[in-house]
């Protein structure tokens, strides 16, 4: 697909409809429909909003979807409103993953296997909270498509650090203060990394800077059954302290450094990478983020931002991205 | 709300209480000994002192055998049948608690000493090693219980063991049984 | 038909008649014996269809059974003491959602410290969650119940909890007379819905309320649970013309009519205690006993009834709020609130300890004799009790451990 049309329009009448995003359908499914309250320049209803239409098209309509508590439930439920347009449940913070395995379950025993299940969570509801239910799901290779959208942080809540926080970022409770401000380095986990172990179908990462490419792993997800996960990350201008207009641009920044690699795994096996096209150094990213000024401002703080250059070169070896 | 009804016959009640092993089958004893009592057409009640059992360490279960439902849910205080399946027991306080009279079996081969009650010894180990390859002292002091209470028929036992174990091992404590139960129909009739 | 059977075998053949089609099941003691049970008829397809998951908590079992249910199925999980709490934010969340879940719960006590053995800690600690709490005396009971269970939650769409003592019923073996399939399917029709999550017709569950509305769902769930103490005595009915028997009910009196002296109590402790009560009847006391068989939604106008004659009750419990005494006490007493009947609130049977007939005789004779203060803890160490009292802070039960060792030393 050529670079310079793919990713920033919405669709493309040069390409053939099979590869045409599915936001260019006017009869697309807006699962997630407009009057949600999300912030400007939410990375994670953009998502969401992709992930969800692609399911629906996959699946011929027959889905139903789980939701953890966090920013894209709260946004998109306020009572008595809803933006879901597809049979949607939420019930608590670490459940999600659980939920949809007994969703999935009814379906089963219903003899009704056509209707799929999704469940979604951001970060906190997926990595730290829900992880039990997550592995549980995962390892008993439930029929479901877990989506997590990954902005880094409880961002509904007031931007608290999670298990997903990357080193050196500022939350309100790593705060850029003391001798080693903001998030902490050697803490954390990768997601990705632990559903592939779990050996699962289908494991994937994206970013909103390639939509096109969300909607694709969606769909390659659907084709099979069983345990999936795909793990999205969104920027989020409020918790990230970027601009509401720079969120693709900086999920794109996340990628281009090796920060956060892009790539998709079946039974345990790494299988396909996203090359890093044009490749920049971690500064270019943690620039025009306010959690992140802490290492330029009043001073830079070369110790750190080669930390964390090094984490971006170790991701660009072991996943070999260039 | 409408009222229970009281039963109409106070019936009596056989208490029985085992004391063995873990890994004796104490529990299934008391299990089958209230099938067996079911299959007579009595009714019966069984269950174990409850605990983190593990293999060698005392334990403890209770039957209760009745003509009528058996509504009482605490252990048995006062048993009228004390069966003792491991002799290294006799010597643990408390195996012969509120035990005043009545008939005591032991698992030995040989003599014993019990502080009071009518003493009925079973080689049942042995027994159940001829007959069965293991040394599962259960369905041989059940049987000599029958033989010398009449609580429960031997057939009844039979039927109730062979349920629970399939093939040979069935067979194989019916066999035990059977020995025991003319050993000690004998030694209650001379 | 008749069979001589453990009560967790009962109840696993019994739930499989009820036809799951969910069953979420994490192991605990002493529920285990349901859920392997369960898991075995399943396996062969003795019960089909119907997904048994194995999951990793029984957080992930209430939480399976909520996603199960909101799709359409009739789920099922079992329970007991420390799961029960871990589950205990879902358990809020199934009654808040109003599904109509069916839940064992084999009573143990909670810890710390940890503890296997039965008393009624574990179900009191959700009495407020919304679900409806029933309380059975035998393995009959637990059986005929579960069936009424399944019947009342999707009547009114509410979860119900059906709470057996654990060990004393749960791995009793006794006869119980066991339903045909028919017989059950004539009785409790398949799951139909009010709101599910289907494709066809796209529904939002689960939206965050604020306060403009709140204050009224929460009020709809109460009056919702009330409803139960309707429904519950129409399904007894229902089940005696469709069974051949009496059980379930909302309380149950055993020679109450024309008694002085009442003991309330739930559970497996009745048997005991009506042979206690027939004793002390044979020596001419005016005794009587009153089963609570539904606690939620409590029963307030048949336990007035039922005890408003009475110059003393009695209630014995198998769990206390610490802090201040019987929590079934406090329900009693509100029940008979202006009538002078006098109440003394016995706590008993925590952790297991064996309640005798004995004890509840001495008990029993206590109160006619006007020895019974409003709370007591029976058969008590209290010698080991005020030396720890004197005691500096520390976990009490390591702390008694060095002062028994000093005594049999």
């Amino acid at each position: 697909m050529p670079y310079q049309v793919g990713l920033l329009a919405v669709g493309n009448r040069l390409l053939p409809p099979e590869q045409r995003t599915a936001q260019a359908d006017a009869l697309r499914a807006n699962a997630i429909t407009s009057g949600h309250r999300a912030c400007q320049g939410c990375g994670e209803a953009l998502g969401a909003r992709y992930a969800l239409d692609a399911a629906v098209r996959a699946t011929s309509g027959r889905l139903i979807a789980a939701n953890a508590t966090g920013c894209l439930e709260v946004f998109s439920t306020p009572y008595p409103e809803s933006a879901w347009r597809v049979p949607w449940l939420h019930s608590l913070f670490g459940n999600a993953p659980a939920i949809a395995t007994g969703m999935a379950a009814a379906m089963k025993a219903k003899g009704r296997e056509d209707v799929r299940v999704v469940g979604q969570g951001g970060d906190g509801g997926t990595v730290d909270i829900g992880f039990a239910c997550l592995s549980g799901m995962f390892e008993r290779n439930d029929d479901v498509l877990y989506i997590c959208y990954d902005n880094e942080g409880y961002m509904n809540t007031g931007v608290q650090r999670s298990g997903a926080t990357p080193p050196a970022a500022r939350t309100a409770t790593t705060e850029a203060v003391g001798e080693a401000p903001g998030n902490v380095f050697g803490q954390g986990k990768s997601a990705p990394l632990i559903a592939l172990a779990h050996e699962i179908p289908y494991v994937a990462t994206a970013t909103i800077a390639d939509l096109r490419d969300l909607e694709a792993k969606v769909e390659r997800a659907m084709a099979v059954r069983g345990a999936r996960y795909l793990h999205v990350l969104v920027t989020c201008p409020l918790g990230w302290g970027s601009a509401a207009c720079d969120s693709v641009g900086i999920a794109r920044l996340a990628t281009q450094t090796g920060l956060f690699p892009v790539w998709e795994g079946r039974d345990g096996d790494v299988t396909a990478v996203a090359k890093i096209r044009r490749p920049e150094p971690v500064e270019a990213y943690l620039r025009p983020q306010k959690r992140f000024r802490h290492l330029f401002v009043p001073e830079r703080r070369d110790d750190i931002i080669a930390r964390v250059q090094a984490r971006a070169d170790r991701n660009i070896e072991r996943f070999g991205l260039l | 709300m409408t009222p229970a009804p009281r039963p109409a016959i106070v019936h009596s009640v056989i208490q029985v209480r085992i004391h063995g092993r873990g890994g004796q089958g104490v529990v299934t004893a008391a299990e089958l000994l209230s099938v067996a009592a079911f299959l007579d057409g009595r009714h019966a009640q069984a269950f174990p002192s409850f605990g983190s059992e593990r293999t060698g360490a005392p334990v403890m279960a209770f039957c209760r055998i009745g003509d009528g439902p058996i509504r009482t849910r605490e252990p048995v205080v006062h048993p009228d049948v004390l069966v003792i399946q491991d002799p290294t027991l006799l010597h643990v306080p408390g195996v012969f608690a509120g035990f005043e009279e009545g008939t005591v079996l032991v698992n030995s081969s040989r003599e014993v000493d019990v502080p009071r009650g009518r003493l009925i010894v079973v080689a049942a180990s042995e027994l159940a090693r001829e007959h069965l390859g293991r040394p599962m002292p259960g369905a041989p002091m059940l049987a000599a219980l029958a033989a010398a209470t009449g609580a429960v028929s031997l057939d009844a036992l039979a039927a109730a063991f062979r349920e629970r174990f399939h093939g040979p091992v069935g067979e194989g404590n019916v066999a035990a049984m059977q020995a025991a139960f003319a050993q000690i129909e004998e030694l209650t009739r001379a | 038909m008749l069979r001589q059977i453990e009560g967790s075998r009962a109840v696993a053949e019994t739930v499989a008649l009820c036809r799951p089609e969910v069953i979420g099941a994490y192991p605990i003691s002493p529920q285990t014996h349901i859920v392997e049970g369960l898991s075995a008829l399943v396996k062969t397809g003795a019960l089909a269809p119907c997904e048994y998951i194995n999951v990793e908590s029984e957080f992930a079992a209430m939480s399976v059974c909520i996603g199960a249910s909101a799709a359409g199925a009739r789920a099922y999980t079992a329970t007991a003491s420390q799961g029960i709490l871990y589950m205990s934010e879902a358990i809020y969340n199934a009654s808040g959602l109003a599904l109509p879940i069916v839940m064992t719960v084999a009573n143990r006590a909670l810890g710390s410290p940890i503890n296997i053995w039965n008393d009624h800690s574990d179900a009191m600690s959700q009495r407020d969650s919304g679900w409806v709490q029933l309380y059975v005396e035998s393995n009959q009971e637990a059986l005929d119940v579960h069936i009424q269970a399944f019947k009342l939650a999707e009547r009114l769409a509410l979860p119900v909890m059906v709470c057996m003592d654990g060990f004393i019923l749960t791995h009793a073996f006794e006869r119980v007379d066991m339903p045909e399939q028919a017989q059950v399917d004539a009785f409790l029709p398949p799951f139909a819905p009010r709101q599910v999550l289907d494709p066809d017709a796209p529904l939002t569950i689960g939206a965050m309320v604020g306060p403009e509305a709140f204050a009224e769902v929460r009020y709809l769930l109460h009056a919702k649970q009330m409803q139960a103490l309707d429904a519950i005595p129409e399904i007894a009915a229902e089940f005696e013309a469709a069974f051949g028997r009496a059980s379930g009910g909302l309380v149950r009196g055993y020679r109450t009519e024309d008694a002085e002296t009442v003991i309330v109590a739930l559970g497996s402790v009745l048997g005991t205690l009506e042979d206690v009560v027939d004793e002390l009847r044979e020596d001419g006391e005016r005794v009587g006993a009153l089963a609570i068989r539904c606690f939620r939604p409590w029963p307030m106008e048949e336990v007035r009834a039922a005890l408003g004659g009475a110059e003393r009750v009695i209630v014995l419990e198998k769990a206390f709020a610490v802090g201040i005494g019987g929590i079934v006490g406090q329900n009693v007493r509100l029940a008979l609130d202006g009538l002078g009947v006098r109440v003394h609130d016995v706590i008993a049977g925590l952790g297991g300890r064996a309640i005798t007939s004995a004890s509840l005789r001495a008990m029993i004779e206590d109160g006619l004799a006007g020895r019974l203060g409003t709370l007591t803890f029976l058969d008590m160490d209290w010698e080991l009790v005020e030396h720890e009292l004197e005691r500096p802070s520390g976990p009490h039960a390591e702390n008694m451990l060095r002062d028994l060792r000093e005594r049999v030393g």
